[in-house]
């Protein structure tokens, strides 16, 4: 065998079978479910007459179709507690863990996995969810599938699915001021573009990769699919068994010190060859913004919109990109006004995210006409910070801490951005409508989403940052 | 349990030339609260088929009464973002049968594999072509052979090879499904668990 990359030395473990001429048969060591992509796999489960193969492999929560506020009354919405109420039955009919809302572990489905140790280096993970991806920031594989495979995960413990291409991304360098983990993830998208990584399974390494927390590698992680790419990972180092063993659940495992050993072969073999490999200079990135509809329309905040010539064949859709969000090739969007701040979501709604949010804001007050919307990824991270005392930091300068939810990164829910407003959002995705039918939204890091709340305008946080 | 199965389609087509089409637009997630698999097609494309106040966008191609077929054909990355199931299930019960496109976004290619619609990579040269003949002559007829992994144009008889997993062909050919081939190899699974239990 010759040098292997860590995505081949975790994959072909866990493959069952390959099928001739076909996918493989991939083993998984962890499915996560929620309400909204799960109940037509439990009807197949019931239609064929099956069980779970192993129930207790799957975890469900509640997360995309629930109100983030009187998380303790019923849900008002019909069709949203409908669908709440059906998980939570599929769960108990078939023995399946649920944490349901108001339970201690209820939160998003990939911020509540790292913090309750379910997401462990070298395992494989799948969800009926594309940010599935942010798993991989432990040393994992972990992608999204849709829900006809969620049904063949419960069926069977495995996926069938081809094998990807495999890409090194290397960001080398340190990041300055004010330049976060998300500005780093939305300038690699912004240059290979929403579908420059598709069909790859993608490798992130270098110092300034090395240099992030556990929450800053998720959050690149996370956004890996919205450069196409399967998923994407990052090699367990000290950040990663530190993270893991401040988890109780974790670190009282009879096997922990053999995980530990077993988790330090876990990286790619000098030589191992990757089917594509970029390179990028971390000092080069500036805060990033996101001006277009899709997550490759992203520049840095201080930058003017390119012009319509340079797209090519995409002229087209870029000119109707910028009509929806009411912007003009080769315009400056720094200081332009908004109307709303989303700081939120399994991109960026774990504790890092609220702290730096409310350290930014601490001393200082919500811009008037600005309405924000402070969503924790969890229960665990609402009790978090509340004993940090950031609700009362974020109280004082006029903000209100929400309970635990997708909330506004998909607007399932009432926490929608009305029609034409402009909202700063530290989510994923700023396709058309995605935060509500008409709303525009500017994907940025949690620091561009509190600098924009305080001034109410599109503002470079680093020049606003204490020192 | 089985699925429709795919042959041979001869179909005039539906021309998107957008990029980056992403399943957030093929159905809004304000129609996900759903717990069936039937009906989304009524809301496929909602937002670019219909204004806010639910009239019809007259310049929509699902809306233009010379655009008719089951074939769809989308500029690239089509079915990006959300991995949605909902967004096939879409475009399938609109009547859509297969989508043609440069390339598709990972995910939603194997829904569509797993759901009997037929996603056909043709190259980025030969797609801007196609567009332009549909766009030009909306009769315009596309034959695809599954069977032969072909794609013909029928004005001109121009006839392209495209690439399909074997298997996935046998799937959609037999209308075989992943499931029941999961079900029979159990025994092998649990076989696979045995010798990992000291791994894990």
């Amino acid at each position: 065998m010759g040098p292997a990359t860590l995505f081949d030395k975790i994959w072909d473990i866990h493959v069952v079978r390959s099928i001739e001429g076909g996918p493989d048969v991939l083993y998984i060591d962890r499915h996560f479910i929620h309400e909204v992509t799960s109940p037509q796999a439990f009807d197949g489960l019931r239609a064929r007459g099956i069980t779970v193969f192993r129930p207790g492999k799957t975890t469900a929560t509640a997360d995309h179709n629930i109100p983030t506020r009187e998380q303790e009354l019923p849900i008002k919405d019909e069709l949203s507690r409908k669908q709440v109420e059906t998980l939570n039955h599929n769960c108990s009919e078939f023995g399946i863990e649920y944490f349901g809302l108001n339970h201690p572990k209820n939160g998003i489905v990939h911020v509540v996995g790292p913090e309750l140790g379910y997401t462990l280096p070298g395992t494989t993970i799948v969800c009926g969810d594309s940010h599935t991806s942010t798993h991989g920031a432990f040393g994992t594989i972990a992608f999204g599938i849709g829900t006809s495979e969620v049904e063949m995960v419960l069926a069977s413990q495995c996926v069938l699915q081809p094998k990807p291409k495999k890409m090194k991304i290397t960001v080398n360098g340190s990041l300055q001021k004010g330049v976060t983990a998300k500005d780093i993830i939305l300038y690699i998208i912004s240059k290979i573009s929403a579908g420059g990584a598709t069909g790859f399974f993608v490798e992130y390494c270098g110092a300034a990769i090395e240099a992030l927390s556990m929450e800053g590698r998720m959050t690149v992680c996370n956004m890996s699919i919205e450069m196409g790419a399967r998923g994407g990972l990052i090699a367990p180092d000290f950040t990663t068994y530190e993270y893991l063993n401040r988890i109780p659940s974790v670190e009282s495992r009879p096997d922990f010190k053999s995980l530990l050993l077993r988790w330090r072969s876990l990286k790619s073999d000098e030589g191992a060859v990757f089917d594509r490999e970029l390179e990028f200079d971390a000092s080069k990135i500036r805060p990033m913004i996101t001006f277009g509809t899709n997550p490759g329309m992203g520049m840095a905040i201080d930058d003017t919109i390119p012009d319509a010539e340079s797209q090519g064949e995409g002229k087209a859709s870029f000119l109707k990109s910028l009509d929806y969000m009411g912007f003009k090739p080769g315009e400056k969007i720094l200081g332009y006004p908004i109307d709303y701040v989303f700081l939120g979501s399994c991109t960026n709604g774990r504790i890092e995210d609220l702290r730096a949010f409310a350290q930014f804001v601490k001393g200082r007050k919500k811009a008037p006409g600005v309405t924000a919307l402070i969503v924790p990824g969890s229960k665990r991270v609402e009790q978090q910070a509340i004993r940090e005392g950031l609700d009362k930091i974020l109280k004082d300068a006029g903000f209100e801490l929400r309970q635990p939810g997708c909330s506004s990164c998909l607007a399932m829910n009432e926490d929608k951005i009305p029609a034409g407003k402009y909202a700063v959002s530290t989510s994923n995705r700023n396709f058309e409508g995605r935060q509500g039918p008409g709303s525009r939204t500017l994907l940025a890091s949690p620091l561009t989403a509190a600098a924009a709340a305080i001034t109410g305008k599109i503002t470079n946080p680093a020049d606003l940052l204490k020192n | 349990m089985s699925k429709l199965k795919f042959n041979i389609l001869e179909s005039t087509c539906v021309p998107l030339p957008l990029e980056n089409t992403d399943t957030d637009q093929i159905i809004p997630a304000r129609f996900l609260s759903a717990i069936s698999r039937e009906g989304f097609g009524e809301n496929l494309f909602r937002d670019w088929r219909y204004d806010k106040a639910g009239n019809k966008n007259e310049e929509f191609v699902l809306n233009d009464p010379k655009f008719r077929g089951e074939i769809l054909v989308a500029g690239k990355n089509f079915g990006c973002g959300s991995s949605r199931e909902h967004a096939v299930w879409a475009i399938a019960d609109y009547g859509f049968r297969a989508v043609v496109s440069s390339f598709f976004a990972d995910i939603f290619r194997n829904n569509s594999l797993n759901n009997g619609l037929l996603p056909v990579v043709v190259p980025e040269e030969f797609l801007k072509r196609l567009l332009a003949m549909i766009l030009e002559d909306p009769g315009t007829k596309v034959r695809i052979d599954l069977e032969k992994q072909d794609l013909t144009l029928l004005p001109t008889g121009e006839s392209l090879k495209f690439e399909i997993n074997p298997y996935k062909k046998e799937c959609l050919l037999k209308g075989l499904d992943d499931i029941d081939y999961l079900l029979n190899i159990r025994e092998m699974i649990t076989a696979y668990e045995f010798r990992n239990t000291l791994r894990q």
